[in-house]
């Protein structure tokens, strides 16, 4: 027993048991406490860096101050006159937008069903997807003519491919043994649809709802700017392009931060309020 | 073990009757034969273990009386019926851990398959209420499964099973998944439902030990494609008597049957014997 031992032979022992310590979990209140700020504080900057950039090149034609910017926006909206065309524009879009979804959720149901399905939608989505939807203006101008229609149609394509192609990868995506576990319970067709592979496969449609709600957005604005009013009636693009030829460029810039500033409020107030009941509240997306 | 005569206790009608099942499924490579004229017969209160390597075609015997796969050749019955398709009277509990819908909180997923079997609102609440408390999860009823632990979650699953009332309760590798400790405790608490309700279980795995433990019948399977190597008793053995000369010894009398000298041979021919106990 001489020979010293590596590791060493040590003696056994048994420790009291004792109550647990209370958690030791810091308040995660005081570490991100000024998070918030973050966003607006850069916002803030840049708002000042643009302002001073105005400044210095002094030539309210080419670029106008954030100040200006913001007095020909709130005379836009005192007047009325801008909450006009973002009406237009808003109402044609929800048009199109629905239109897109319902003819996605068709293509989508086409894709899942067989595999006939699935390789015909396969190679649409492939073909169509890239394609730019304005592209395609100088057709539906060709077909539809001067108005709504040319609109709806360039809206509807800019909003089903992303979709389809979300929604139907979502299906397919569906794990098995929740497949499973719904026919055990003897659910079939639509019950099977709506209780088991839509729940399952909303991450994945809701960011089809969101990539095509931006496509359709731009898509429209690009649309007015383009051919401008329908019917007399202007959008949001007709309303810029209009202020360009006159040259009231703060006017522009107003239309411009109106175009974001709803792109940034449906973001927030639809989509992440749905994620936040839905898919994050279930753990299924950070 | 003589001194007991099993005979007179034994129910005429067995309860599920699986006859000479063959299994195939089609896989990138072709058609793979997963079981090869497997016989069993199960009996109301049996513990039925199916236990083998990968690859003997337990899971897939599984699926089949879970009825989502239909056999090429031979027939399953349940309760003298045929097995045609997938039915609350045979509810399976997976491995996996989505095998929970995770958009319902513990409670909805109990209530589920119940409410989707057509039984009322307000009995299913009973019933969940009751089943959830056995499993030791009434405070997490309005959880959401992503913020339970692994064990937690095949909790769920069991009480969701349970409240069911199957005819016969399929269990695919539920512990699979598990960490060993966690393992074990799960064991237990299976152990002690089954002791207090006495269901009719089929347990699916690939430990030995877990096939002594939960059992009270194994059917060893040797693999490519699964055959009946033996059909064991294994109802003197619990998690207590683990450590035991007599567990070892039948650890080991399995692990040569299902590893032995013949079983290495490529050529060995189906074994359609019966060992005796």
């Amino acid at each position: 027993m001489s020979a010293v031992h590596e590791p060493p032979v040590r003696p056994e022992y048994v420790a009291p048991q004792r109550a647990a310590p209370a958690p030791a979990l810091v308040s995660t209140g005081q570490v991100n406490r000024l998070d918030w700020l973050n966003k607006p504080a850069i916002l803030l900057a840049l708002v000042i860096l643009w302002e001073l950039l105005a400044r210095w090149v002094d030539n309210d034609l080419l670029l106008p101050g954030a100040l200006q910017t913001a007095r020909a926006f709130i005379d836009g909206i005192a007047s009325g006159e801008l909450i006009g065309y973002v009406t237009v524009s808003l109402a044609i879009l929800v048009q199109g937008f629905l239109l897109g979804v319902a003819i996605a959720f068709l293509l989508t149901w086409v894709a899942v069903s067989n595999r006939f399905g699935r390789e015909l939608i396969d190679t649409l989505t492939s073909m169509f997807n890239p394609l730019p939807a304005i592209a395609l203006l100088p057709l539906a101008l060709l077909w539809f003519g001067l108005g709504k229609g040319s609109l709806l149609m360039v809206l509807v394509h800019s909003v089903v491919w992303p979709l389809t192609l979300n929604a139907s990868a979502g299906f397919r995506a569906v794990p098995e043994t929740l497949r499973m576990a719904g026919r055990n319970y003897g659910l079939g067709g639509l019950r099977m649809v709506l209780q088991i592979l839509v729940p399952a496969a909303l991450p994945s449609i809701l960011s089809g709802l969101k990539i095509g709600w931006a496509f359709a957005w731009r898509t429209l604005i690009a649309a007015e700017l383009v051919f401008g009013s329908t019917s007399g009636q202007g959008g949001l693009g007709w309303y810029i392009f209009q202020n360009r030829n006159e040259l009231f460029t703060d006017k522009v810039f107003a239309g411009l931060a109106t175009v974001i500033l709803i792109g940034l409020a449906i973001e927030r107030c639809v989509f992440q309020t749905l994620e936040h009941v839905t898919v994050r509240r279930w753990g299924m997306q950070r | 073990m003589r001194a007991i005569a099993p005979f007179n206790l034994v129910p005429p009608e067995p309860l599920l009757r699986a006859q000479h099942v063959t299994l195939e499924y089609a896989s990138e490579r072709g058609v793979v034969r997963a079981t090869d004229d497997v016989s069993f017969d199960v009996y109301r209160g049996d513990r039925f273990v199916l236990l083998g390597p990968s690859g003997c075609g337990k899971s897939t015997l599984l699926k089949a009386i879970g009825g989502f796969i239909a056999p090429r050749a031979g027939s399953l019955h349940l309760g003298g019926t045929p097995v045609t398709g997938p039915g609350p009277d045979r509810i399976v509990v997976f491995q996996e851990f989505d095998q929970l819908p995770p958009w319902k909180t513990v409670k909805q997923n109990v209530l589920f398959p119940m409410l989707a079997g057509g039984i009322a609102r307000a009995e299913a609440e009973v019933r969940a209420r009751h089943w959830l408390g056995k499993v030791g999860l009434a405070r997490f009823a309005d959880a959401y499964p992503h913020t339970l632990s692994g064990g937690m979650k095949a909790r769920v699953a069991i009480a969701r099973a349970l409240a069911m009332q199957p005819a016969v309760l399929l269990m695919d590798e539920p512990f699979a998944a598990l960490d060993a400790l966690t393992r074990r405790s799960m064991q237990e608490e299976l152990q002690a439902l089954w002791d207090e309700i006495g269901f009719t279980m089929l347990f699916v795995t690939h430990s030995i030990e877990e096939a002594l433990v939960v059992g009270n019948r194994i059917l060893l399977l040797s693999p490519h494609p699964g055959r009946v190597r033996a059909e064991l008793n294994s109802h003197q053995f619990s998690l207590a008597s683990a450590g035991s000369h007599e567990f070892q010894a039948a650890t080991q009398r399995i692990h040569a049957l299902l590893f032995g000298a013949d079983a290495d041979a490529p050529a060995v021919q189906p074994q359609p014997a019966l060992v005796q106990p």
